[in-house]
């Protein structure tokens, strides 16, 4: 049975809640009304007030009629599941580890956060300098074998990049998470299933995981939204590959930035954002419906 | 005591300015000034402001950097939607067209004539002036830092693979980088994907036009060519010359750009502006011996005068009237013969007016080691008067037409895209941009 506590008083958690409801009010339903106008109007850039446009679902027709539009998409897509697969799964198996207390683990603990503390531009930055295939560090792997490494060439070898880059960056957040998760795990069940015969891959799919549930959960939600609309992806992505070669690249985020701000086309922008703002939406509500059902937090 | 006695004063000066009571000081009419320029470049900008203030006692103009020209525009146009915005605004060549229909701005001949100072307009260049004149030959913004797309080729490279002379003809740089290769060098000639030598220039002084309706002059229901005219071929020309190892990409992206590519000697050849002759000369390792030319034409053509490019500086309307008095008078002070001259030599930006230019010639500028050869952006730009397509280029949304023929280069030079395929793409989606300025500004005219 559950316990509530129920407040008398409607001011008071009013009075807590108004400082962060003020922020919200302002930098986002604020802008966000004004983007719907922009979205449902042809705006020039400097303004000019009785001769907007007013061009119903237009903009929202021309977009989805752009095929670029549905390639940037799904590539989107494509980078938001692998990125967050590959930092939640580097993250996990570093937490296991030092969660088994290994050697070393104090020192590599307090290591594994820095990343996240990096701004992403500046991640963008170091990773083109290292990743750079004629003068990078990597550039040696080309002298194996011309263009083995190529971003700036090949669409899939830049996508990698901004892959591995956004992933790099958020491994040291999962793995905090993670790791304070699997402190909580009581250590007489791993030691428990330690004597009867299991070996840590079976541990930890047996009993961490299910265990974990609900930081997983919780993380994997983060990272999907972070990574398909988050600030880090348009950093990192216009710091390495500016949404090339071609467009392959070509992120949403990155996208409605570029557009709305290069190109001064306001109203393009405004309706990709609120396409945008609806598809997380529907992003989140697909997770809390089916993917939470799963767990436990009992 | 020194100090005490400094803040004292200082204190006491406040005070007198808060009341009035000094009216010398409080008449300084103070506006702002925002540019794009950064690094070197912007400290000299901080120079020229400083010099202006410094030259009379009515004025303060205070000079703020922004940290790019796409940055510039972005940030004055989210003032001017508050109300907040500078008196004088630097505008990069491609962002022309959207201040010119902003309707936010008072024309440079205006604000002069209201002033009560007589310019001589027809002092300006033409190949200049026309890029920031309505097609009428109106001046809506001074030009400011100008400057061009020109040849630069190692002449100490040259001399050991036996080649005499400058490249006058692509022929002539198809032979030099044939020979450049045969005596070793693995990179005879760098490019980019940047459209503005490649694309832009190169359609200028071979008289081709980028776009219909006279480069978007005459109005915004304009389509792009540039899948129709010489361009094709010069494109297959360097598609075939990359497959050949005797042109090679050189991008940010893979690691070196092309002006970094020239000045560490990987690249014997590059195309790029003027404004780099500075960092050439600065960076190059001493001792080495470099040119630059004008842009190699095809046999048999004949040159027309190349494109202005840089940023020239826009005086946006609604501030207050004292404000203007300052603008003209600080945009009378950079036009001044002399600040031509300085501005030309501490930055590599061309003089923009003939007297200018004339005084400069004059005191042996040109001849002095460092800076010869910078003449030869003038002798560019004026090679012939303009016509239709040699006037500028006039398209809503340049910025992002330029980006989409980047991106159609990459698909030529590094994916699947035949040159025929990619500049169709590159015109598609360029003119989708077009169309959707046209309808953003179907209420406005273009003058």
């Amino acid at each position: 049975m559950n316990k509530r506590t129920v407040f008398k008083s409607w001011w008071l958690p009013i009075a807590f809640a108004l400082p962060q409801l003020l922020l919200i009010f302002f930098f986002f339903y604020w802008p966000a009304t004004s983007v719907l106008t922009w979205a449902f109007s042809l705006e020039p850039a400097f303004g000019g007030v009785g001769e907007r446009l007013f061009v119903g679902w237009d903009n929202f027709r021309e977009v989805f009629a752009d095929t670029e539009y549905w390639r940037s998409v799904s590539l989107s897509l494509f980078f938001a599941f692998s990125a967050t697969a590959l930092s939640m799964f580097i993250a996990f198996v570093l937490a296991i580890c030092v969660d088994r207390q290994l050697k070393g683990s104090g020192l590599f603990r307090f290591f594994y956060i820095w990343p996240y503390a990096i701004a992403a531009p500046a991640v963008g930055l170091a990773f083109r300098f290292i990743f750079a295939p004629e003068s990078g560090l990597i550039a040696v792997v080309n002298t194996w074998s011309p263009d083995l490494w190529n971003p700036a060439k090949f669409g899939s070898h830049a996508m990698i990049l901004v892959i591995v880059c956004f992933a790099w960056k958020w491994i040291g957040y999962n793995f905090i998470f993670m790791t304070a998760g699997l402190q909580s795990i009581p250590r007489s069940l791993i030691e428990a299933s330690a004597m009867d015969g299991s070996g840590p891959v079976r541990r930890a799919l047996d009993l961490q995981i299910p265990l974990l549930a609900p930081t997983l959960f919780f993380l994997l939600v983060l990272n999907l939204t972070e990574s398909f609309v988050g600030p880090d992806t348009y950093g990192i992505v216009d710091l390495t590959t500016e949404g090339g070669p071609n467009k392959s690249t070509d992120v949403m985020v990155y996208r409605i930035v570029s557009e709305a701000f290069r190109g001064l086309n306001y109203s393009g922008a405004a309706a990709q954002s609120l396409v945008l703002i609806a598809l997380i939406m529907l992003f989140t509500f697909i997770q809390f419906r089916y993917v939470e059902r799963r767990v436990h937090y009992k | 005591m020194k100090t005490l006695g400094v803040k004292l004063s200082m204190a006491v000066a406040a005070l007198a300015v808060g009341l009035g009571a000094t009216p010398a000081l409080a008449e300084k009419v103070k506006f702002e000034f925002w540019y794009g320029l950064s690094g070197d470049l912007g400290e000299r900008v901080q120079d020229t402001c400083k010099k202006f203030n410094e030259s009379q006692a009515d004025y303060q103009i205070v000079c703020t950097s922004q940290n790019g020209y796409p940055e510039t525009v972005q940030n004055a146009i989210a003032a001017y939607r508050a109300k907040k915005h500078p008196a004088i605004v630097q505008v990069f060549d491609g962002g022309t067209l959207d201040l010119m229909l902003s309707g936010a701005f008072v024309p440079a001949k205006k604000l002069m004539e209201d002033n009560g100072y007589k310019i001589d307009w027809a002092n300006y260049f033409g190949g200049i002036a026309n890029y920031y004149a309505t097609s009428k030959g109106e001046l809506y913004s001074f030009p400011f830092n100008s400057s061009t797309a020109m040849f630069y080729y190692n002449v100490d490279a040259f001399t050991k693979a036996g080649i005499e002379g400058a490249p006058q003809t692509w022929e002539d740089v198809e032979a030099a980088a044939r020979k450049l290769k045969a005596a070793g060098y693995a990179c005879p000639l760098g490019f980019s994907f940047d459209t503005w030598a490649t694309v832009e220039q190169f359609s200028a002084i071979h008289n081709q036009p980028i776009a219909t309706k006279n480069n978007g002059y005459d109005g915004l229901d304009t389509e792009l060519v540039i899948n129709k005219t010489k361009l094709v071929d010069h494109l297959t020309f360097f598609k075939k010359m990359t497959d050949e190892g005797l042109f090679v990409v050189k991008t940010k992206q893979l690691g070196m750009d092309v002006v970094p590519a020239f000045t560490s000697e990987t690249c014997q050849m590059i195309q790029s502006s003027i404004a780099d002759h500075g960092t050439v000369g600065k960076t190059i390792k001493p001792g080495t011996k470099w040119d630059v030319t004008m842009l190699p034409v095809w046999k048999g053509t004949e040159r027309q005068n190349s494109l202005v490019g840089g940023a020239s500086l826009w005086v946006l309307n609604n501030r207050p009237e004292a404000e203007y008095k300052g603008a003209a008078a600080f945009l009378n002070f950079i036009a001044q013969p002399d600040m031509v001259e300085w501005w030309s030599t501490v930055t590599g930006y061309i003089p923009v007016t003939k007297t200018g230019f004339d005084a400069m010639k004059a005191n042996g500028f040109y001849d002095k080691p460092a800076y010869k050869g910078r003449d030869k952006a003038i002798a560019s730009l004026t090679f012939t008067p303009t016509s239709a397509n040699t006037r500028g280029i006039r398209l809503g949304g340049f910025p992002q037409i330029r980006k989409e023929i980047s991106d159609a280069m990459e698909g030529i030079f590094f994916g699947k895209l035949t040159v025929q395929a990619g500049l169709d793409q590159a015109v598609e989606r360029g003119n989708a941009i077009l169309r959707r300025f046209e309808k953003t500004y179907a209420g406005r005219a273009l003058n």
